[in-house]
């Protein structure tokens, strides 16, 4: 806060700085209620301490005064400064009695003619009683001595003693709690909290919780002295001195323009078993429909949707369900961001959500042509059919240009290739290109067989499997067993006895014809190796 | 609370629907002149037109997108007869430079021998399937078999509801113990027609869609109509845009073991009606959670409702057609946004003159 009140002052823009000191003064109001409403609902303070809780609230949050002492002692001669009187007024007002004696000092040592006159109000200063914590005084007692206190205070002002000096004299008065003298202070006093506090202090310094709102309403009522009316955050700060939690929040509501207070402080009473006391049967639904709200409001932020996820996770009735809906709804304009988002998806089980934002970045690669990265996406989703589609894709583009793309994918796809058949028979078919091209023949050549053999090529496929076995055939060691040729031949007719149309219609007949010579060479070269094969095993077989 | 953009939407005549896509990134607009639009936002939150091309031989009514799980793919509708499904092509890198994208139809669907009010895709979970009414009265419903083959739709259904329908939704409920829901609404002005809102249901055992309810106490003209998304609630909410803005809670009846073969029996309630446009309501649209409801009259205003905890509907925000604030409205004090609090995704439309 301390950052935009800078920021303001600095602002060369005067609308931009308005709007930096206007939420400046958002914040300010909404420490101020919350401190408030720390001391009144959850510290609790019973009466005598309640005071100096208030004082303290008070002193915290009217900031100029410790700058105005800075000036005034910094200066050469304090009692002479223009702000002098100003500022033990300020210190009287807020309670600050000890400073107040300190500046009446360096009055008494400028000025011997009210020196007098100073020493005595310096004294009635330092007797006020006051509950200091850890003081074994009772309540009663205070109140005896604070009575004869007031009454010493009462009898100068009686005698005249301060008549010489209309400033110590207004001092006095206003120690007294009287209050046309502290109303006359009303600038210095800037608000009807502050004289609130600062009447209950030289007034009713034992005041009871109960009896607070009294007080307040009075205060209130005298300080606007009918000019003006109450603002929201004055009728915030009432309905909290009335212990109203609901009014309160209500308030709060109404007056803030989003979720983020209430939904906190709500929180924070919640758990300090508050609402609950108040009305058991919407007590605690109101905690979270009120962060459902503030939650639901920072999902629409690109990167503080982030947050809104933690605050659903403690909303135990719909936390789950919300998330679910507004989780899909991110839009995934980097890779970074879909794996941040599946990641909080898969943490909390939410299978459907990983599985539909997977298809859904799966269908955008695939429009976009990027199969590699449509595989993985299916992959993830545990998607077979769609795993299934990419998967002919590839092999499609492979029939058109003779080589694949994303090879690094395809080839360390591990486990993950069993998610669907068509998905294992490209990753199998990739690995029998990488045995052939590490020269591992015998295997490329079993591995071959087997994808023939085992039913998981699609149709569209094998003429491409069978014309792969001719370079293995051409090699001048035998590569395939008789048994394995036996088993070739077999296939080649299966094919050739039920040859599919898979391409379409219109086609050129050159590509049938150069199929039927491959695949007569292929014959060829079969019968070839099946004679050395032959020949290769009985010649071991017989020596 | 609300900032207010202005877009130059250049069509040349009414606007008559506006849809935003799943992840609120993109947007369709259809116009009387015949054409439809489709707009993307940048990262700096502009909009820019990358499509615009004739769709229709007449007004379009509606359109509306697909879920993005079936690619990018836009449904629209006609006072031509005839619904059509679009389907984006990833373009040539030239016209990606200049931010243009290609759409092409898949498939014009021609049953309806009357101008097509509305169309809908059903909820994903029903595959992909969308469902048109027209003014003739029927209600059609069409699947395609194939997700990948967008030009092979089959028509499943066809509901006939006796009275001219104006408007169409799914529950997009996604609940195992809701069977399929369809809403529609009638603007249909003939003295004999009285009750405007009717609800369908799919039944599993006859495979056929069925009446379930009419909402009896709806008898003026029915604009939009629209169920909201189910939190896990055991009951419906209706949305209906009429001469007022009228919220249903639609709750199942336990089926007797009985008759648990026919259509489910629903209390109905009214939970709130709001005449605050004071004019004809024409559109209304629900959040991503169904607990706040937007509304459009012929007050130039877009209402915003919601349901406190205690299940007490309110209006929560007023926001004037053209942008500007609207004074008396139900949130007042400090307006300045600390934290974006807009509603997510927001789908809203005017029914109007076209903007800019």
């Amino acid at each position: 806060m301390e950052e935009m009140h800078q920021v303001a002052i600095a602002a060369k823009d005067p609308a931009i700085g308005r709007q930096f000191s206007s939420q400046v003064s958002i914040l300010s109001a909404m420490e101020l209620i919350w401190n408030l409403c720390e001391i009144l609902f959850i510290e609790v303070a019973p009466a005598g301490a309640l005071l100096l809780h208030l004082l303290d609230w008070v002193r915290l949050h009217v900031c100029e005064v410790d700058s105005l002492l800075a000036d005034v002692l910094g200066s050469e001669n304090p009692s002479k400064h223009d702000s002098f009187w100003k500022l033990v007024t300020i210190l009287v007002l807020q309670g600050r009695l000890d400073e107040a004696r300190q500046m009446l000092s360096k009055e008494a040592d400028a000025s011997p003619s009210s020196a007098g006159m100073c020493r005595i109000l310096g004294d009635l200063m330092r007797t006020m009683p006051v509950l200091s914590p850890g003081n074994t005084q009772t309540l009663t007692e205070l109140e005896l001595k604070w009575q004869h206190w007031h009454e010493e205070c009462e009898r100068h002002l009686q005698d005249s003693t301060f008549a010489a000096s209309p400033h110590l004299e207004s001092l006095c008065k206003i120690m007294l709690g009287d209050e046309a003298a502290l109303l006359e202070q009303k600038e210095l006093l800037n608000n009807w909290y502050h004289f609130l506090v600062t009447r209950l202090l030289y007034s009713h310094p034992t005041v009871k919780p109960i009896d607070l709102h009294l007080y307040a309403q009075s205060s209130l009522d005298l300080f606007l002295g009918g000019e003006s009316s109450p603002e929201p955050l004055d009728n915030i700060l009432l309905a909290a001195f009335e212990f109203d939690i609901h009014q309160v929040i209500k308030e709060c509501s109404i007056a803030l323009s989003n979720w983020w207070f209430v939904a906190h402080l709500t929180d924070l009473l919640d758990h300090c078993k508050l609402l609950q006391s108040h009305n058991l049967y919407f007590g605690s639904n109101m905690r979270e429909f009120l962060l459902l709200e503030y939650a639901s409001g920072l999902f629409a932020h690109h990167s503080l949707w982030q947050l809104g996820v933690d605050y659903f996770d403690y909303c135990p009735e719909l936390g789950r369900v919300s998330l679910e809906l507004h989780i899909e709804r991110i839009p995934l304009s980097t890779e970074q961001k879909a794996l941040k988002v599946l990641r909080i998806c898969e943490q909390r089980q939410m299978t459907e959500q990983v599985r539909s934002i997977c298809k859904i970045l799966a269908m955008n690669a695939v429009r976009n042509n990027r199969l590699g990265s449509a595989l993985s996406w299916s992959i993830r989703a545990k998607d077979a059919a769609f795993a299934t589609l990419v998967s002919d894709r590839f092999l499609k583009d492979y029939c058109e240009r003779g080589s694949f793309s994303d090879l690094d994918l395809i080839d360390n796809l591990g486990p993950a290739m069993m998610l669907s058949d068509r998905l294992t028979f490209l990753g199998k078919y990739r690995e029998f290109h990488r045995f052939y091209g590490e020269k591992r023949l015998t295997d490329a050549a079993s591995l071959l067989l087997s994808l023939m053999t085992s039913q998981i090529a699609p149709r569209s496929f094998w003429v491409i499997l069978l014309i792969d076995a001719l370079p293995l055939l051409e090699e001048k060691e035998v590569v395939f067993s008789a048994e394995q040729t036996y088993e070739l031949m077999r296939c080649l007719e299966d094919f050739a006895s039920r040859r599919p149309v898979w391409r379409e219609p219109g086609v050129q007949r050159i590509q049938e014809d150069v199929e039927n010579t491959k695949l007569e060479m292929l014959r060829l070269a079969l019968a070839r190796n099946l004679g050395r094969a032959i020949i290769k095993e009985g010649s071991l077989e017989g020596s | 609370m609300f900032v207010a953009r202005h877009i130059a939407a250049d069509h040349k005549d009414l606007i008559h629907d506006v849809s935003f896509d799943f992840h609120g990134r993109r947007m369709a607009t259809c116009s009387s002149d015949q054409s439809v639009k489709v707009w993307d936002k940048s990262e700096s939150g502009d909009w820019h037109c990358t499509a615009s091309w004739k769709t229709h031989s007449g007004s379009v009514w509606r359109v509306t997108w697909a879920h993005p799980e079936f690619g990018q793919v836009l449904a629209s509708c006609s006072f031509d007869r005839t619904a059509a499904v679009w389907e984006e092509i990833v373009g040539e890198s030239n016209d990606k430079l200049r931010g243009q994208s290609h759409w092409v139809k898949r498939t014009t669907l021609v049953d309806s021998r009357t101008s097509v009010t509305d169309v809908k895709f059903a909820p994903k979970h029903m595959g992909l399937m969308l469902a048109t009414c027209s003014a003739d009265g029927i209600v059609r419903i069409y699947e395609a078999p194939d997700v990948m083959n967008l030009s092979q739709w089959s028509l499943q259904h066809e509901i006939s509801c006796k009275l001219s329908c104006s408007c169409i939704s799914w529950n997009p409920s996604s609940s195992r113990a809701h069977s399929p829901m369809i809403a529609v609404g009638s603007d249909d002005s003939s003295p004999n027609a009285m009750a405007k809102v009717q609800i369908f249901e799919y039944n599993e055992n006859t495979r056929k869609y069925a009446k379930a309810e009419t909402l009896m106490t709806v008898t003026d003209p029915v604009h939009d109509i629209a169920f909201a998304p189910n939190l896990g609630r055991s009951f419906h909410i209706l949305a209906i845009a009429t001469k007022d803005v009228r919220i249903f809670t639609l709750k199942p009846v336990r089926k007797e073991l009985t008759s648990s073969g026919g259509p489910t029996k629903f209390e109905i309630h009214i939970v709130a009606q709001f005449d605050n446009h004071n004019s004809q309501v024409w559109r209304v649209s629900w959040n991503i959670t169904g607990t706040v409801l937007a509304s459009s009259g012929d007050d130039g205003c877009v209402r915003l409702w919601k349901a406190n905890y205690m299940d007490n509907w309110k209006c929560t925000g007023i926001l004037k057609g053209n942008g500007s604030p609207v004074n008396g409205n139900s949130q007042q004090g400090n307006s300045n946004p600390s934290l974006g609090s807009n509603i997510p995704n927001l789908q809203n439309s005017l029914n109007g003159s076209s903007s800019g």
